[in-house]
Parts: structure tokens; C-alpha cells; sequence
């Protein structure tokens, strides 16, 4: 059918994150077209303490969103280990039964589940099962019927392109927030340093190994477990210690640098009509670990940006710039190769 | 049943001549029984040696080794496609797959999963054994506890379970090359500069610690895994490969200390002085199992 098609080129999906039922409403009532969010357990890769939903919240959260036309997504993004995977086939049960508009897996095992006890539960590929590529893509579709897939934030939108021309599912990116660096769901570095597992635990840095020392000059470590990622002088702000985003050095380049990537934030608003072009079904929002605050700001400027693509307006991408908190923006993969 | 020590693909980038003499001796000499051969880190080196495989793998053949190949594990441009493609269609050989872009290839056939492919839970191995697994190798990160479990679901499929038992621990990938940008250069113009660190390049953190290891787009740790004192432990639960990772050392020492270890024949402090020997600057860790950072010492190693 050549209209849904181009119906669905025309009209991406805007999903946006919630950390807290608060955020949920927040979002929703910001304009969300859909939102994703955990529950408070490891089945989740923000699995941080203070974050995530009950499952009666949940419940809440999506009559509260389907009452407004919005849809709920649940999170179940991480890998259970060994034989240890109630925490992950029971999110799936309260998935189903809140009426989740989809499920968000990564793992075969938990795919399998979904697929075998609630075949009517949509499924979306998590960015976490790191299927960049139409043959991994195909794996998962067919084997679970899995209907959309999140993709890794590593192709060019020429690329991306390129590809939903060789699938049969939804492609979803991510278009603003924090980049993390290593291929997600395939990072140890959390559980090398601290024994938390990004992967099997949900948590990257986890904030009862963080600490930050003042040094003499006034300048500040920020370390994680015992390795300190990075200093940062009295004028700056330091910033949390992701091992990706630390500051090191070796033989090859002595004068510490940051080896892996800059603490930027992704911010792809101008290229917004390019993606959408591409074919891309939903524009993700990162930040479940954000504020409500921070949520109505990213999601109403976002919301106004898409409207205006759509009307063929100029989207007033000022507002979006001034979102980064004045950190660095990047553009990440989708803009070109070299950023490899 | 005797436990099989196996050498695992080789991460790092050697030249195609220093590849073929080292399985040359891995053939002659080195108690293993199984050798993972094929690149699974970046797709760009691969062109570098791709025609001396079939070389290495006869040469390994003779030697009387089972001869695997793996696949590249992290699968997004079309040369990474390309590759795995190739790899798959060696129909001679057992194939490791290293993520899922593989398995649509080998639809239909037997396969191995790779260690980097995410084979984490009972769950995941059920369903990847009626797919046709016939092998896994478990990721790197994994606790005892999980390790346990996997092993005896994979003994009630009547599959071989393999566990890293030695070398840098495979921590993450990235699409970008570290040691290109190490150089001030991006992965496009990388000019294989990798190549100058056959066992990766040390990253210090600010506190001077060494912490970590470059290898293009991989990460690793900067300790050397090593579980020599916990391959009883292993056995027992039911693990019945024991995955060494090459390394520049001498990889037929570090071969006869696990092979002794395994029959019973070495205890674990003189294995574990023969495999400090074998790789003289090697620091130690095995945190993973014992559920503690993966850079601490616990037992042993401490």
C-alpha cells in the first residue's frame, strides 16, 4: 500500500523517554508520540536507583498516554544470566498485560520468551542486540517477528538508507542525548572496573562507585571504582566519569586526551528531514535519567521541530542548540565516515 | 571426559607472514586440540591475509588440529557484510559466529557461538541449539554462578561449553578505531597502524594507572585473564573447553600449563608461574568469575 508508506515517511513517530511515571506524563503531555521506559530491575540498562517504574506505575502510565493517543514502550534491553531470568520474563508478563504498545528486547533468550507466551506483544529490537547490519536484522525478524529495530548510532544516513531498502521492519535512530561510544550491549568496561555489569546488572557507571576528589589547585577527579577517568580545573564543571568519555593517555600520545570520544551531546536536529527521508519510522530521544524538566523542554522543542518539517517550515533549530547545555554537539555517525 | 584446550581467533593484527609462523609452531607444537582461525575484530586487515587461510588452517590440519572459523563481531558496512558472507561459506570447516548477521547466513547448518556473540542465558542457548548450535563459548564477563548454569544446560544438549582461561579480556567494540585516533587519524586512513602493537596499545589513566588496551576498534583489558587456579572449578560444573587468547608470548608454554592443569598433572601456583613466565609482562586478573571487578585478583592472583 504506497499510502501507508508515504504516510509513514511522512509522519515519524517522536519517542521520547520517561525515568519516573512523572516523566511519563510530562512527556506525553509535551507531545510525545510514544515513550519508553523500565521497570525498576535489572531487566533495563538504566537500571539506577530512584529511576524506573513499579509495575502498577506502569500499568498507569499507559492508560494515562493511551487516554491521550501517545503509546507506552516497555524496556527489557539487557541479558540475563544463566539460568537467572525471572526478573526478565516477568517484565514481559507486565508488559503484555499493561498493554504495552511493544516490548524493547535485546537478548535471544528473552526474545524467545516474548515470542513462545505473548505472540500478540509487539517487539522492537533494542539498540542493545547491536543489529546494524540487514543480515542481523533479518535474524531477528524472522526468527521473533520483531517489527521494528533501534538502530546502533554508527551509519550515515546514507547508510541507513541504504538499508531499509534491504528489510522488511521499521527502523527507529536516535536524534538527541548523550552518545555513548562503545557498540551497545557488547561494553564490559562498567563490570571491569567495578563488577556491575552494564549488560547482566543495567547499570553503565553506577553512582555507588562514582566519587569526585578535590585536588590541592582546586582541580577535581572524577573516578569510578578506583581509576580516575578524568580531572577537570577549577573552572570547569566535572562531569560524571564514563569510561568512555574519560581523559588518557599512552605511548602513542603522551598529553592525556580523550581516547575514546568527547563528553558531547547528540543533537541531529538539521539533519531531521534527512532521516526522515531515509525512511525512518521513530526519532528516540535519550534520557530516561533526565529531569521532568529537561523531558518537556527537549520533547515540546523537538515536538515543534518535527511539526514544522512536516508543514515544510523551517524548524527553529536555535531552541534545540541551546538544549546541550552548553556542551559540545555532535552529530555522530550521521554525518560522515570520519567521525570513525 | 578430557577436558580440550582450544586457542581462540586471534585479536590483534600480525603481518600474514608473523600469522603463519606462529601456527606453524602452534601446529607442531602446542597441546591444543582446536585452533579458531579468521579475523573478528576489523574487516579493514582482513585483505592483508585473507589468501594465506587456507594455508594456516592445512598446515594446522596436518599438525592434527580441528580447525574453526570465526567470525568478524561487529557487523555494520558493507565490507564487514562481505566478510562474514566469505567466512560462511567455507562449508569445509565448523563455523564460530560472532553475532547474528552470521547466523542468517548459516541457516540450515551447524554452528559454533562465539564469545563475543552474546550467548548469555539458558534461555539464548535453548533457542540457539534448535537453530544448530553445537558449541558456545561463553562471554568473557560472565560470573560462576551463570557460567555454572550454562554448562549443564549445554551438557543436557550434549554441546561443548567453553570458557576464556587466558589473555587480555575482550572488554568492547566501537565502529571507531581507537588506534587510529590514538595517531590523530580516523578509521578511514588508519594506514594499519595497529599492526605496531601486536598485543594492543596500553592506555593509562590519569592516576598512571594501566588500564585498559587498544586494538583498532576493540577494547581490552589491560590485565591478562587468567583462571588457572579455578579450572578444577570449571570442569566441575562442566565446562569442557578451556579457550586460550593468542598473545606474542609463548603461546606452547601457556598451552602445556592449562593442558597439564587440566589432567591433573600441574597444580595451579606452578601453572600459573609457567604462564608468568610465558608472557614476562603480563599482569594477572580473574575478578569475572568471582563476581568482584574483572581487574581484581581474588584467591591465587591476590
Amino acid at each position: 500500500m504506497p499510502e501507508t508508506s508515504s504516510e509513514q515517511k511522512l509522519r515519524p513517530e517522536l519517542l521520547c523517554p520517561a525515568g519516573t511515571p512523572a516523566a511519563l506524563r510530562t512527556a506525553v503531555d509535551a507531545g510525545a508520540d510514544a515513550v519508553y521506559c523500565g521497570l525498576a530491575r535489572r531487566s533495563n540498562v538504566r537500571n539506577f536507583p530512584g529511576l524506573n517504574f513499579m509495575p502498577d506505575e506502569y500499568a498507569e502510565g499507559v492508560a494515562y498516554a493511551h487516554e491521550r493517543g501517545a503509546k507506552v514502550l516497555m524496556t527489557t534491553n539487557t541479558f540475563p544470566p544463566g539460568e537467572d531470568m525471572k526478573d526478565w520474563t516477568e517484565t514481559i508478563d507486565i508488559a503484555a498485560e499493561a498493554g504495552a504498545d511493544a516490548a524493547i528486547i535485546a537478548d535471544i533468550g528473552v526474545a524467545a520468551y516474548a515470542a513462545e507466551k505473548h505472540p500478540d506483544l509487539r517487539l522492537h529490537l533494542s539498540v542493545q542486540a547491536g543489529a546494524a547490519s540487514a543480515e542481523a536484522i533479518q535474524f531477528f525478524t524472522q526468527n521473533f517477528n520483531v517489527k521494528r529495530v533501534v538502530l546502533p548510532r554508527i551509519l550515515t544516513i546514507k547508510e541507513i538508507k541504504a538499508l531499509k531498502a534491504e528489510i522488511d521492519c521499521e527502523l527507529e535512530t536516535f536524534i538527541f542525548g548523550n552518545v555513548g561510544m562503545m557498540a551497545e550491549g557488547r561494553c564490559s568496561l562498567t563490570s571491569y572496573v567495578t563488577g556491575v555489569s552494564t549488560n547482566m546488572d543495567g547499570m553503565c557507571s553506577p553512582p555507588e562507585h562514582v566519587r569526585f576528589e578535590e585536588n590541592a589547585d582546586g582541580s577535581m577527579n572524577s573516578i569510578l571504582g578506583d581509576v580516575t577517568i578524568d580531572c577537570f580545573s577549577a573552572d570547569e564543571k566535572a562531569g560524571y566519569p564514563t569510561i568512555c568519555k574519560g581523559r588518557y593517555w599512552n605511548a602513542a600520545h603522551e598529553e592525556p586526551y580523550y581516547a575514546f570520544d568527547e563528553p558531547n551531546t547528540l543533537n541531529i536536529a538539521n539533519m531531521l528531514p534527512d532521516l526522515i527521508e531515509a525512511g525512518v519510522t521513530a526519532l528516540k530521544i535519550e534520557g530516561r535519567q533526565r529531569s521532568r524538566a529537561y523531558v518537556r523542554e527537549v520533547v515540546a522543542a523537538y515536538r515543534e521541530a518535527v511539526d514544522n518539517i512536516l508543514a515544510g517550515r523551517e524548524p527553529n533549530l536555535g531552541d534545540l542548540a541551546a538544549l546541550t547545555e552548553g556542551r559540545r554537539q555532535t552529530k555522530g555517525a550521521y554525518a560522515t565516515k570520519a567521525w570513525r | 571426559m578430557t577436558t580440550s584446550i582450544t586457542l581462540g581467533p586471534l585479536f590483534f593484527h600480525w603481518s600474514a607472514d608473523q600469522m603463519v609462523d606462529f601456527y606453524a609452531r602452534i601446529a607442531d607444537e602446542a597441546e591444543v586440540d582446536t585452533v579458531y582461525l579468521g579475523e573478528v575484530v576489523c574487516s579493514k586487515r582482513i585483505a592483508l591475509f585473507e589468501k594465506r587461510y587456507d594455508e594456516m588452517r592445512d598446515r594446522l590440519k596436518r599438525g592434527g588440529k580441528k580447525v574453526v572459523f570465526s567470525t568478524l563481531a561487529e557487523v555494520a558496512v558493507n565490507l564487514d557484510r562481505k566478510h562474514v558472507k566469505s567466512i560462511c561459506d567455507r562449508t569445509e570447516e565448523e563455523i564460530e559466529a560472532n553475532d547474528t548477521s552470521a547466523l542468517t547466513h548459516l541457516k540450515g547448518r551447524p554452528f559454533r557461538i562465539g564469545q563475543l556473540f552474546n550467548c548469555y542465558n539458558v534461555g539464548a542457548l535453548d533457542y540457539l541449539v534448535k537453530l544448530g548450535a553445537t558449541h558456545v563459548a561463553l562471554p568473557v564477563e560472565m560470573r560462576s554462578a551463570g557460567i555454572a548454569a550454562l554448562a549443564k544446560r549445554a551438557s543436557e544438549h550434549g554441546i561443548g561449553v567453553e570458557a576464556q582461561v587466558f589473555g587480555r579480556a575482550p572488554l568492547a567494540l566501537s565502529v571507531r578505531c581507537y588506534s587510529a585516533r590514538a595517531r590523530e587519524r580516523h578509521k578511514d586512513n588508519c594506514l594499519f597502524v595497529c599492526e605496531e602493537e601486536p598485543d594492543g596499545l596500553d592506555l593509562h589513566a590519569l592516576n598512571n594507572d594501566r588500564f585498559l588496551t587498544i586494538n583498532g576498534i576493540q577494547t581490552l583489558s589491560r590485565h591478562y585473564l587468567s583462571l588457572a587456579d579455578e579450572v578444577a572449578e570449571l570442569q566441575a560444573m562442566g565446562v569442557t573447553h578451556l579457550r586460550l587468547s593468542p598473545h606474542t608470548g609463548d603461546m606452547v608454554k601457556v598451552a602445556h600449563a592449562f593442558r597439564e592443569l587440566a589432567d591433573g598433572r600441574m597444580a595451579p601456583a606452578e601453572a600459573q608461574a609457567q604462564l608468568a613466565e610465558a608472557q614476562p609482562e603480563a599482569l594477572f586478573s580473574n575478578g569475572f568469575f568471582h563476581g568482584v571487578p574483572g581487574s581484581q585478583r581474588v584467591g591465587m592472583l591476590a
